[in-house]
C-alpha cells in the first residue's frame, strides 16, 4: 500500500491517461495516426468527429480491445499496455458501450457484478442478499434507485445505461487507480429528459472519476465537457475548451475543408425529369420514423442526411420491403407497392446496395459471375438450366462497362478489392434492365479515394440514364455532392429538404443545423 | 486530495454540479424509445403455455380415453417418466448454453454397460452394489466435460463433438458387451424398480429429486446462472472477464452426470446392460425440453419447464396408447407436437429473427 502511495505522491499531477504517437493501421488504411491525447484527473473530455474519424478505434485502444501498432499509453504517468478488456479493467478503465452490453436475462445485481461477484457467491452458490447489497452499493455511487433484483430486459434504455455506468464503477474496488469511464455515444438513443439525467450523472462521475464522452451532438458535448478533442482522419484536428469555441467552429473542424468538384464529378450531374418515380406517403414505423412523405423523381439522386437514430436507415429498409411498416404506403412508377417484402420490391424494379457489403451484399466464396447473376438468374438460363456461355457473355459485358478490375468472371468475389466488389454488386442490379429505383446504403464505405470517385461517377451515369437513386452516404460532404436534393431527418421525422443543384451546393453547416 | 483517490470522492459533494448549463428537454415531441417494463403477453405465454397445454391434454384424454383418469394410470405415467426426466434435466443445462447435446445415447450405453459390470452380474466378480453409481456418474460427467471442452476450445460446434462422443460411447459399450449380455443378479437393486413407496417406484422419487436439485443448481449457483447468461449473450459474458470455455465444460459435465445416473436407472429397470437400450431417448429428451419451453436458442426456459415438457411427452404417449393409436403414428404425432411447440414459443420473436437456419 505504501508503495502505491509513494508513486501517487510522485506523479500526483500526471494525467489519468495520456497517449502519445498512437497509430493503428488496418491494411493500408490508417484508422489512427500519430494520435496524441490526454485525460486529466476528474476531467470530462469530449470527443467529436464524423464517422470514420477514428473515434471508435481510439476507444478500443483505450479499453484494450485493439492493440496499437505504435505509440505510448500512460496511466497516471506510468507506461502501460493492455492486452484485453480485463487488463484495462485492472487499470481502472471501463467503457459503456453504444450498443448496450448487459445480459438481458440476468438481474441488475448479477449484471453489475458479472464475473466479479466477491462475497455474493460462496462455494459456487449465490448468496442473493449479499450480492444485492453489493450491487446496491454500486448503484448508490451514482444515486440510482433502480431495483437490483429485476431482470435487465425489463428496464428502460436509460435505466440500463445507468446500470452499465454502475457496472463500470464496480472496477473501482478492484484497482488502485481512480477510474476512467468511457461513454460511447451515450445520448444517441435517449430522449430529452433522459439526456438530462445522464448529464447529471456525468457531473457526479467527475467527482470520483475521469470521463471520456464520445458524441455526434456538438451542443451536448459543449454543455458537459471540460475539454474537447476534434478528430478527423484518424488524428486530432483540434483541441478546444467550450469557453474558447462555439458550435460553428467545431462543425468546421469536424468536416474539414476540401475542394473536390472533380472528385465528385459535378460536371456529370444533370437536372432530373419532373415525372415522379417513387412516392412515399406518410410512411410510419413505430419507434423508428413517423409520417415520412417524400417524392423521388425519375433520374433524381436524393440524399438522406441524419445522425444515428434519425431513422434514415430504417426508412430505406422499409422502402425496400425489408422492414415492416405501421402506416402509410409507397407508390412506385404509378403502382402501389402492396406486398412488402424484398422479393416483391426487386420484382417491381427496386435495387438495394447494402452497407455491410461483405455480409449482406455478396457471397465471398462464389465467383464474380455468380454474384452478378444472382438476382437475375432467369436472364442467363435456358429453360431450367443455367446457360454458362450466356452468363459469361453478359458478365463480361458488365465487367467492361463498369470497368471492373478482375482477371475474369470466374475468380472468387473475395479476391477483388472493395471498390471492385461494390461494382459487381451494382452490376447485379443493373443487369435486370428494369431497374427503376436504386437504394445506396453507404456505397463508398471502406473504399479508398480513387475507388470512391469511380463509384460517384457510376452513380451519376445511372441517374442520367433515368434511374432514381436514394443515397445514404458516409459523410455530409458526400451526401451533398452526390444529390440533387438532400432530405434531413432527425428523430424519425423530416426536418428539412434542401435543393443541391450542381452550381449551388449548400455547405455542410446548412444541413447540419437541421440534423442536431 | 488527489493522493487518496477513492476517499476524496464522497466528501466533494454536489458543489460542482451546478457550474455548467445543462440541456433540458432537447426537443418537444420527442418519443421515448424505451421498452415497456411490464411482462409482455408473449413472455407470459412462453412461461405458462406448456403447463396450460399439459392440463388441457389431461382433460381431453380424460374425456376421450376412459382408462386415462385413474390413480393407477397416473402412477404409471410418472413411473415411466423417471429416466426421461433425469436425462432432460441434464440436457437442459446444455440447451441453456445455446448448445446441443446429441451424445445422450452413447454416454448412456457406456454408463449402462459399465454399471451392469460393476454390480453383481453373470460376467465378472465385481459386486459394488449401490456404490457403483458413483464411478458411473463420474464417468458420465467425464464424457460431458470432454465434449463441452472440445467444442469450446477447438471451436467445433457442439452438434459435431457430441455426435462424435455418442459414437465413441456406443463403441466402448459394444466392446464391454463383448457378445454376452451382462445380467444384473443383485436382488437389492431389483427392489429399486419393483418396490413401491407411496405407490410409486423408488426411481420416481430419485427422478423427482433430480428435478429439484437441477432447478436449484440452475437458479442459485454460478454454473446455472452463467449457463443462462452465456446462452443469452456469450460475448458480453466474455467481455466481463468470465472464462466462458470453462463454464461450458462444466455445464456439459453436469449434463453428462445426469445421463450417467439415467443410465444406472435404466439398467436397473432392465436388469441387464443393453447397448441399444437408450436408443431414441436423445430425440425424446430434446423434444421434452423444447416443448416445455427450453428453446434451442439458449438462455430461455429451465429445469422446471423441461420437467413439464417431460410430462407433456409422456402424457401424450400414454393417451395415444389408450386411444389405440398405432405406435408408428405416435412418432409422427410427437414430431408434429415439437414443431408446433417451437412455432408457438418463438411466435412473439418472429419479427426479430431475420434469418433462421
Amino acid at each position: 500500500m505504501s508503495v502505491v502511495d509513494g508513486v501517487a505522491a510522485e506523479v500526483g499531477d500526471a494525467p489519468a491517461l495520456s497517449l502519445a504517437g498512437i497509430s493503428k493501421h488496418y491494411g493500408s488504411v490508417a484508422a489512427l495516426s500519430d494520435m496524441t491525447f490526454e485525460v486529466r484527473k476528474h476531467e470530462v473530455v469530449g470527443l467529436l468527429g464524423e464517422n470514420g474519424a477514428g473515434k471508435s478505434t481510439l476507444l478500443k485502444v483505450l479499453v484494450g480491445l485493439v492493440e496499437p501498432d505504435a505509440g505510448v499509453m500512460c496511466r497516471d504517468g506510468e507506461p502501460v499496455r493492455f492486452r484485453g478488456v480485463a487488463a484495462a479493467a485492472r487499470a481502472g478503465i471501463g467503457m459503456v458501450h453504444q450498443e448496450q452490453s448487459l445480459v438481458p436475462n440476468l438481474s441488475v445485481a448479477e449484471n453489475i457484478l458479472l464475473g466479479d461477484e466477491r462475497e455474493g457467491i460462496r462455494g459456487g452458490v449465490f448468496r442473493w442478499n449479499r450480492l444485492r447489497k453489493l450491487a446496491q452499493c454500486q448503484l448508490d455511487k451514482i444515486g440510482s434507485n433502480i431495483p437490483v433484483a429485476v431482470r435487465t430486459d425489463r428496464l428502460t434504455f436509460s435505466q440500463r445505461q445507468m446500470v452499465e455506468i454502475a457496472k463500470v464503477l464496480a472496477i473501482e474496488e478492484r484497482t488502485d487507480f481512480e477510474p476512467v469511464v468511457l461513454l460511447d455515444e451515450p445520448t444517441s438513443v435517449l430522449e430529452g429528459a433522459e439526456v438530462a439525467v445522464l448529464f447529471d450523472q456525468i457531473d457526479r462521475l467527475r467527482e470520483r472519476a475521469s470521463v471520456v464522452l464520445v458524441s455526434h451532438r456538438i451542443e451536448e458535448v459543449m454543455a458537459v465537457a471540460d475539454r474537447i478533442y476534434v478528430l478527423r482522419n484518424g488524428t486530432v484536428a483540434a483541441e478546444r475548451t467550450p469557453a474558447e469555441t462555439d458550435a460553428d467552429e467545431l462543425r468546421h473542424l469536424m468536416i474539414g475543408r476540401e475542394d473536390a468538384g472533380n472528385h465528385f464529378h459535378y460536371d456529370k450531374q444533370v437536372p432530373c425529369a419532373d415525372t415522379p418515380m417513387l412516392d412515399v406517403v406518410e410512411l410510419t414505423k413505430d419507434g423508428s420514423f413517423r409520417d415520412v412523405s417524400v417524392t423521388v423523381h425519375q433520374g433524381e439522386v436524393v440524399g438522406i442526411a441524419g445522425v444515428q437514430g434519425s431513422g434514415r436507415e430504417e426508412l430505406c429498409r422499409a422502402i425496400f420491403g425489408a422492414l415492416g411498416t405501421d402506416g402509410g404506403h409507397l407508390v412506385l412508377d404509378g403502382e402501389v407497392m402492396s406486398a412488402k417484402s424484398p422479393r416483391s420490391a426487386v420484382h417491381l424494379g427496386v435495387g438495394y446496395l447494402p452497407a455491410e457489403r461483405r455480409t449482406e451484399g455478396m457471397v465471398g466464396a462464389m465467383s464474380v459471375a455468380e454474384n452478378m447473376s444472382m438476382t437475375n438468374i432467369g436472364t442467363v438460363c435456358r429453360g431450367p438450366l443455367l446457360d454458362r456461355a450466356k452468363e459469361r457473355e453478359v458478365v463480361n459485358m458488365w465487367i467492361e462497362r463498369l470497368r471492373i478490375r478482375t482477371p475474369s468472371g470466374d475468380v472468387p468475389m473475395r479476391q477483388l478489392s472493395g471498390g471492385n466488389q461494390q461494382k459487381v454488386v451494382l452490376a447485379r442490379w443493373l443487369m435486370s434492365g428494369e431497374l427503376k429505383l436504386l437504394i445506396l446504403d453507404h456505397p463508398t464505405r471502406g473504399l479508398d479515394v480513387g475507388a470512391k470517385s469511380e463509384v460517384y461517377s457510376l452513380v451519376r451515369e445511372l441517374a442520367t440514364s433515368g434511374v432514381s437513386i436514394i443515397v445514404l452516404a458516409d459523410g455530409l460532404d458526400e451526401t451533398i455532392a452526390l444529390s440533387h436534393r438532400v432530405i434531413v431527418m432527425r428523430d424519425g421525422e423530416i426536418t428539412a429538404t434542401v435543393d443541391t443543384p450542381r452550381d449551388d451546393k449548400p455547405s455542410a453547416d446548412q444541413i447540419m443545423e437541421h440534423m442536431l | 486530495m488527489i493522493t487518496g483517490p477513492r476517499s476524496a470522492v464522497t466528501s466533494a459533494g454536489n458543489g460542482s454540479s451546478s457550474r455548467r448549463p445543462r440541456i433540458l428537454g432537447r426537443r418537444a415531441g420527442e418519443r421515448a424509445l424505451a421498452r415497456p417494463t411490464s411482462t409482455s403477453f408473449g413472455e407470459r405465454a412462453a412461461t405458462w403455455g406448456p403447463l396450460a397445454a399439459l392440463v388441457a391434454m389431461c382433460v381431453a384424454f380424460s374425456i376421450f380415453a376412459d382408462r386415462f383418469a385413474s390413480v393407477d394410470n397416473f402412477q404409471a405415467i410418472l413411473d415411466s417418466s423417471a429416466v426421461l426426466a433425469v436425462i432432460t434435466v441434464g440436457l437442459t443445462f446444455v440447451l441453456l448454453l445455446g448448445a446441443i447435446d446429441l451424445s445422450v445415447e452413447g454416454v448412456m450405453a457406456t454408463c449402462g454397460l459399465g454399471f451392469s459390470l460393476l454390480v453383481l452380474n453373470n460376467r465378472n466378480g465385481w459386486d459394488l452394489g449401490l456404490v457403483a453409481v458413483i464411478p458411473i456418474v463420474v464417468l458420465g460427467a467425464g464424457f460431458g466435460f470432454t465434449s463441452g471442452t472440445l467444442s469450446s476450445r477447438l471451436k467445433v460446434p457442439s452438434f459435431m463433438t457430441t455426435v462424435g462422443m455418442s459414437a465413441i460411447g456406443v463403441g466402448i459399450a459394444t466392446l464391454l458387451f463383448g457378445g454376452l449380455q451382462p445380467n444384473i443378479l443383485d436382488p437389492a437393486l431389483g427392489r429399486w424398480t419393483s418396490g413401491r413407496w407411496f405407490g410409486f417406484t423408488p426411481l420416481t422419487f430419485v427422478a423427482a429429486g433430480c428435478v429439484v436439485i437441477g432447478a436449484l443448481i440452475q437458479r442459485h449457483t454460478r454454473l446455472g446462472r452463467y449457463a443462462m447468461a452465456i446462452g443469452s449473450a456469450e460475448d458480453i459474458v466474455a467481455l466481463s472477464g468470465v472464462n466462458v470455455s470453462r463454464y461450458k465444460g462444466y455445464a456439459f459435465a453436469l449434463a453428462g452426470a445426469f445421463y450417467g445416473l439415467g443410465a444406472v436407472m435404466m439398467t436397473t429397470q432392465l436388469q441387464a446392460g443393453v447397448v441399444e437400450a437408450p436408443n431414441g431417448l436423445n430425440f425424446t429428451a430434446i423434444t421434452a425440453a423444447v416443448v416445455g419451453g427450453t428453446l434451442l436458442s439458449g438462455g430461455q426456459g429451465g429445469v422446471l419447464q423441461s420437467a413439464v415438457g417431460v410430462l407433456i411427452v409422456k402424457v401424450l404417449e400414454n393417451g395415444l396408447v389408450l386411444l389405440d393409436v398405432s405406435p408408428y403414428l405416435q412418432r409422427a404425432v410427437q414430431g408434429v407436437v415439437v414443431v408446433a411447440a417451437v412455432a408457438a414459443a418463438t411466435w412473439p420473436l418472429r419479427a426479430r429473427l431475420r434469418v433462421v437456419k
